[in-house]
């Protein structure tokens, strides 16, 4: 690497935030009323990613597996939060986290642990340097798979109840019941990760490969590391979605066949 | 028989007893609002309720509900549809075209998007749907509200071959003159309780 790696300073960085600075005073300007909101999260960035690069720097120096552990279950508390927060439809009780919380942590462990053990075996198999990043991304696009497949379901179950309960009055179980629908959040779940796969390269080049082109990595090398990590998320996000899903039908249906809006939690 | 006991779903339905003869038409009549929709969405065990239904003292409770519905298929006033074509909702074999002939629908509307049919015709799909899983007892939520003079004769003439065939049905209905025609025995629904009267008049 080293050779073509440009250093960055900090007041290069800061030169890069010009035309931010411009965007924003242009929206001042024309009472976009976005402004205000602009700064504050380029603020919160600037703090959070300042946070995590001391983070990490403390965590790749110890390589410690314990601490290691630590920062993946701080990252898998987090993405459990944001699936909980980012549902429609919540169901009451422990179901309003269980199935998104239980197939995030079964998903996530299940593809770590492939990666560590059978694809890149990093010397000791617990280094930070390879487990956090992986891990980060296998969280995040699963994360994502899962909340577009829960909304998918739960809305279906809410707003295409007639269809459903027609159905079941012709004598379908339950899981063939919301067969159709739950075909469709899944399609629905699945599709960012079509979306990028079909533009990796052409329309856009993938967010990691470009990081690691600009720190000197030759490019045929960036593109292995890129394959994997798509195969591993396109392997993954399709089974959180699954696994989310089948928790939530199973508990908006019950024993007799019939569907169970009343576990919704109730508005009001 | 078609036995109903002690069926509620509190506070909608108090608990109702009924008992229809297999081959007879029962009519339950009654304000909108009253309970009567309740009731047969409980006989079909589509929310949870209490008490039990049996049809030949076989108890619904008893079996997968899946098992029940085919066996005593209800019809709601409006139904459901999940694909864009109306052949894709007739998953039982059957002759479909004879029923759509019956209910007074060409054959052609088998390839008719759902979504361009009046509720007339959905109503009379909807049936025709239900008939193809050859249901031994039928429940039907005033099968022929959204339908005219010609079409509502059709049905009926359809309900009444289905009778003469010793085919069970339960209707709920507003048509006092309908009942009249169809029905052998009679129920009235006034707040969620059930009580027999006698044919209207």
């Amino acid at each position: 690497m080293g050779a073509e790696y440009i250093t960055l300073e900090y007041w290069e960085v800061a030169a890069s935030a010009l035309l931010l600075v411009i965007t924003a005073g242009l929206a001042l300007l024309f009472e976009v009323g976005l402004a205000r909101s602009l700064a504050w999260v380029a603020l919160r960035m600037v703090a959070q990613l300042l946070l995590v690069g001391l983070v990490l720097k403390f965590i790749f120096a110890a390589t410690n597996g314990w601490i290691t552990l630590a920062a993946a279950s701080v990252m898998v508390g987090m993405a459990m939060r944001e699936v909980m927060r980012r549902q429609q439809r919540p169901l009451q009780g422990v179901w309003r986290w269980l199935p998104g919380s239980a197939s995030l942590l079964f998903v996530g462990v299940l593809a770590l642990l492939y990666t560590l053990l059978v694809v890149l075996r990093p010397e000791p198999w617990h280094a930070p340097r390879q487990l956090l990043p992986i891990f980060g991304m296998i969280l995040g696009n699963s994360m994502t798979g899962i909340t577009l497949g829960l909304n998918a379901i739960t809305e279906a179950i809410t707003r295409e109840r007639a269809a459903i309960e027609a159905r079941l009055l012709l004598g379908c179980s339950r899981w063939q019941a919301v067969q159709p629908f739950a075909a469709r959040a899944l399609r629905m779940a699945l599709t960012p990760m079509i979306n990028a796969m079909a533009a990796a390269g052409i329309i856009s080049l993938p967010g990691m490969m470009t990081g690691q082109i600009l720190a000197g990595a030759p490019p045929v090398e960036a593109v292995k590391y890129q394959l994997m990590i798509m195969f591993l998320i396109a392997g993954v996000v399709g089974l959180a979605a699954l696994a989310a899903m089948a928790g939530t039908i199973w508990r908006l249906t019950d024993e007799r066949h019939r569907l169970r809006p009343d576990r919704f939690v109730q508005a009001g | 028989m078609l036995e109903v006991r002690a069926l509620a779903r509190l506070p909608m339905l108090q608990p109702v007893n009924l008992s229809l003869p297999a081959g007879e038409c029962g009519v339950i009549m009654g304000r909108s609002g009253s309970g009567k929709s309740v009731l047969a969405r409980a006989i079909a065990d589509l929310d949870p309720n209490e008490g039990d239904v049996l049809w030949r003292s076989r108890s619904r409770n008893a079996m997968p509900a899946p098992e029940w519905r085919r066996l005593v298929a209800y019809v709601p006033a409006e139904s459901g549809w999940w694909a864009e074509r109306v052949s894709d909702h007739f998953v039982f074999p059957g002759d479909a075209e004879a029923l759509l002939e019956e209910v007074g629908l060409p054959a052609e509307a088998m390839q008719w998007l759902v979504a361009r049919t009046s509720s007339g015709e959905r109503q009379r799909l909807a049936l025709a749907r239900a008939l193809a899983m050859q249901p031994e007892v039928l429940v039907l939520d005033e099968p022929t509200s959204a339908l005219d003079a010609e079409s509502r004769e059709k049905v009926e003439a359809l309900l009444q071959r289905l009778l003469e065939e010793g085919k069970t049905v339960l209707l709920i209905t507003h048509d006092a003159a309908q009942a009249q025609r169809l029905g052998q025995r009679f129920w009235r629904m006034k707040a969620g309780r059930l009580e027999p009267v006698d044919a209207p008049r």
